[in-house]
């Protein structure tokens, strides 16, 4: 036994390292996963859509955009300004809502789109959106959030209306210190 | 089985200290393994009883037993407690049990750290078990702990994190006491090639703990941290993604399919031999197919995720990846097959329940292979028909292997030959309950009914009714395990020679049965 002992101590700190790197390699993959994400487009929720260059007007079809706003364990009042809107697609468009804190401090929030019916997402292009970045709101603030957006021409002919759905969820244990991630020119209205 | 192996301590040089405490401090594989198994095995009850509180809730549409919010904790728990209660920590005390005997060692290589590997595990149950009685019960998110659910339970969830980390320590450890024991303590003579597959068979598996369990702790380690330290891992709101634990969990979670069914291949391909009176046919290959088996499973994970939006592409590498595995799979199931081809067979239990593994793990394997094409996939996703397909290769295949295990082992362990009537009529009575709990799933699933839901349509009645009487007649068969087990270890049966099993081969049967508490304290000669 006792002349094992060395080989096996050598052949424990191995395994032992290797199940400390399989630790960090759990860690490492959230990073490697959002790389994928990234370099494939498969999930880019958070950025803006690229206005689509020449983009014809389809001005024979109309099409109904409805806005809907929840709010998730936050204590915000959050509504759009207009309930729907009537657009032709190609056209851009510009849209608001309107968000107040309703609390005595500060919170950060984050908005996450959702689309009815769940198709019609890959053709509304948001080149604006307040959704696009976390909102910290102070004591009370009120605020108005525009959403610019295009509907591509390529929407299937039977989508004739579209459901624009936002919720706000409380970015948890940032209520502080998201002020600096806010974008260019939300902060003054 | 305590009453056995005292009788052995004394004629050796330190006393060891009686009672509990010998049990609390011993360092000896024997002993551990023994605490292992029954662990296990009240493990497996325990789960049992969730398994069977669902199955009379499920007996009738509608909701008559329990609240929906309890069965949600029930199938969770019954998830965890028997993949990480039940059957991991019994292939383990199979490994301390037989390793060091089956390759000439004295003991594992870190004594001490296999009994803290094992005393690990209890304190790990109670936290699991007890997060029943916290407010807002146990979590109740399923097995895989898929966020957001699991980032928004009660604390419940906290404590399975908790009993995850404490278990996957102790699987860790006893991993690297595996993988040391048999790449260093090995008798002179037993060649890489010449040791019996199912230490080879664990050897690869403990190599798969090594590389997988770590992964699952810093899954639910970003659990936690999402849930109380502000962390944003799977938290779509902050800048987050749930798939993304999907992916993690998976990468830990195929792998550990084959944690839980590679030491099940390493037993029966001890037993089929031994009952065929033949050599294992094919040994080399099945040593590749088990090393290729535990290669491939890296690559297939996301075939668990087939429906959350996958590229076209992605989805046909890992349903080929996936459909690549059966290959490795068949050359084991064809050389059981070919082991047993023109053997002179007799079917005593431990040959029933091998033969049974066979039958029916291979039923299982094959709803596999169907659930893996990901266009059926997407109708059966979440529906009982994956729900058959699990239990056929874990109960029929993985518990039916430890059952075989258990049989052919016993009377090494306790010197005393199981009941064989009792033997047969608990393989019978299980086989039969098995099918009929579980073979009507797949008609349930192909119907779309959805798992882990309290209620369903009343079309589904009939089969659910069904099911519902297999499984009680399959929990109250498993009692007759009891009897067996016990009437070994009191000592009541046939007394058993040192190699009790006429076809049987290797280093464990030189020993004197039962197992003297000290074996191989100067290493075996082989030939
Ligand atoms: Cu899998």
């Amino acid at each position: 036994m006792s002349a094992h002992a060395a080989d096996n101590r050598r052949l424990l700190v191995r395994l032992t390292i290797s199940a400390v790197v399989m630790f960090a390699f759990g860690f490492a993959l959230v990073p490697f996963y959002e790389k994928i994400c990234e370099v494939t487009g498969i999930n880019d929720l958070l950025k803006p859509d690229t206005a689509a260059t020449n983009t014809q007007v389809d001005e024979s079809r109309w099409v109904t955009v409805q806005f809907d706003s929840n709010v998730h364990d936050l204590p915000w009042r959050f509504r759009p300004q207009q309930a729907a809107v009537r657009v032709h697609p190609g056209e851009l468009v510009h849209v608001a809502y309107e968000v107040a804190n309703t609390r005595a401090y500060a919170v950060a929030g984050q908005a996450v789109p959702s689309y009815g019916p769940q198709l019609a997402g890959q053709y509304f292009r948001k080149l604006d959106c307040f959704c696009f970045s976390q909102q910290t709101l102070e004591a009370g603030e009120t605020r108005t959030m525009p959403v610019v957006f295009v509907i591509d021409p390529g929407l299937p002919a039977e989508v004739n209306t579209i459901t624009l759905s936002y919720t706000f969820f409380e970015v948890a244990g940032r209520r502080t210190s998201a002020a600096g991630r806010l974008p260019a020119g939300a902060d003054s209205t | 089985m305590s009453a056995v192996i005292p009788d052995h301590l004394h004629d050796h040089h330190h006393p060891a200290p009686g009672g509990l405490m010998r049990w609390i401090t011993t360092t000896n594989h024997k002993d551990i393994g023994t605490m292992y198994l029954v662990f296990s095995f009240i493990m497996f009850l325990s789960g049992g009883v969730m398994a069977l509180t669902i199955r009379a809730e499920l007996f009738q549409p509608g909701l008559q037993v329990v609240q929906p919010e309890f069965f949600n904790q029930l199938t969770t728990m019954h998830g965890l407690v028997m993949v990480f209660g039940a059957i991991m920590p019994a292939f383990v005390g199979f490994a301390n049990w037989q390793i060091p005997l089956m390759i000439g060692a004295s003991d594992m290589a870190f004594a001490r750290m296999n009994n803290w590997s094992f005393w690990l595990l209890p304190p790990a149950a109670m936290l699991l078990i007890g997060s029943f009685f916290v407010p807002g019960g146990a979590t109740a998110a399923g097995w895989t702990l898929y966020a957001p659910l699991s980032v928004q339970m009660g604390m419940g969830m906290d404590l399975a994190i908790f009993a995850v980390h404490i278990m996957g320590i102790s699987s860790i450890m006893g991993a690297i006491n595996i993988v040391v024991t048999i790449l260093n303590m090995r008798a002179p003579g037993m060649t890489m090639m010449k040791m019996p597959l199912f230490c080879w068979t664990w050897l690869i598996t403990a190599y798969l703990l090594i590389a997988v369990m770590p992964v699952l702790a810093g899954a639910v380690t970003m659990i936690l941290t999402d849930r109380h330290f502000g962390t944003s891992f799977f938290n779509a709101a902050g800048g987050g993604d749930p798939v993304m634990f999907q992916h993690i969990f998976w990468f830990f979670g195929h792998p550990e399919v084959y944690i839980m069914i590679l030491p099940a291949f390493g037993i029966v391909s001890q037993i089929i031999p031994a009952f065929a009176r033949k050599p294992l046919f094919g040994y080399a290959s099945m040593v590749y197919a088990t090393a290729s088996i535990a290669i491939l499973s890296f690559v297939v994970w996301a075939h668990h995720m087939f429906t959350t939006g996958m590229p076209v592409a992605g989805q046909l590498f890992f349903m080929y990846a996936t459909m690549l595995i059966a290959v490795p799979t068949g050359v084991k199931v064809f050389n059981w097959v070919a082991t047993m081809w023109r053997g002179a067979l007799s079917f005593e239990p431990p040959m029933l329940w091998a033969t049974g593994f066979i039958f029916v793990f291979t039923m299982g394997g094959f709803t596999g292979l169907i659930c893996a094409i990901a266009p059926i996939d997407i109708q059966v996703q979440d529906t009982y028909y994956v729900v058959a397909h699990f239990h056929y290769v874990l109960v029929a295949g993985s518990l039916f292997a430890l059952f075989a295990g258990a049989y052919y082992w016993l009377p090494k362990w306790t010197g005393v030959m199981p009941s064989e009537t009792l033997g047969r009529l608990h393989f019978w009575c299980s086989i039969v309950f098995f099918n009929i709990t579980f073979f009507p799933m797949h008609f349930l699933g192909l119907a779309g009914m959805p798992r882990r839901i309290p209620d369903y349509a009343l079309q589904f009645a009939d089969f659910n009714a069904m099911a519902s009487v297999g499984a009680f007649g399959f929990g109250l068969s498993q009692l007759i395990f009891i009897a067996v087990a016990v009437r070994c270890a009191r000592g009541i049966g046939q007394r058993a020679t040192a190699r009790p099993w006429d076809g049987a081969e290797g280093l464990e049967w030189t020993v004197p049965s039962p197992a003297p508490h000290h074996t191989f304290e100067t290493a075996p000669v082989l030939r």
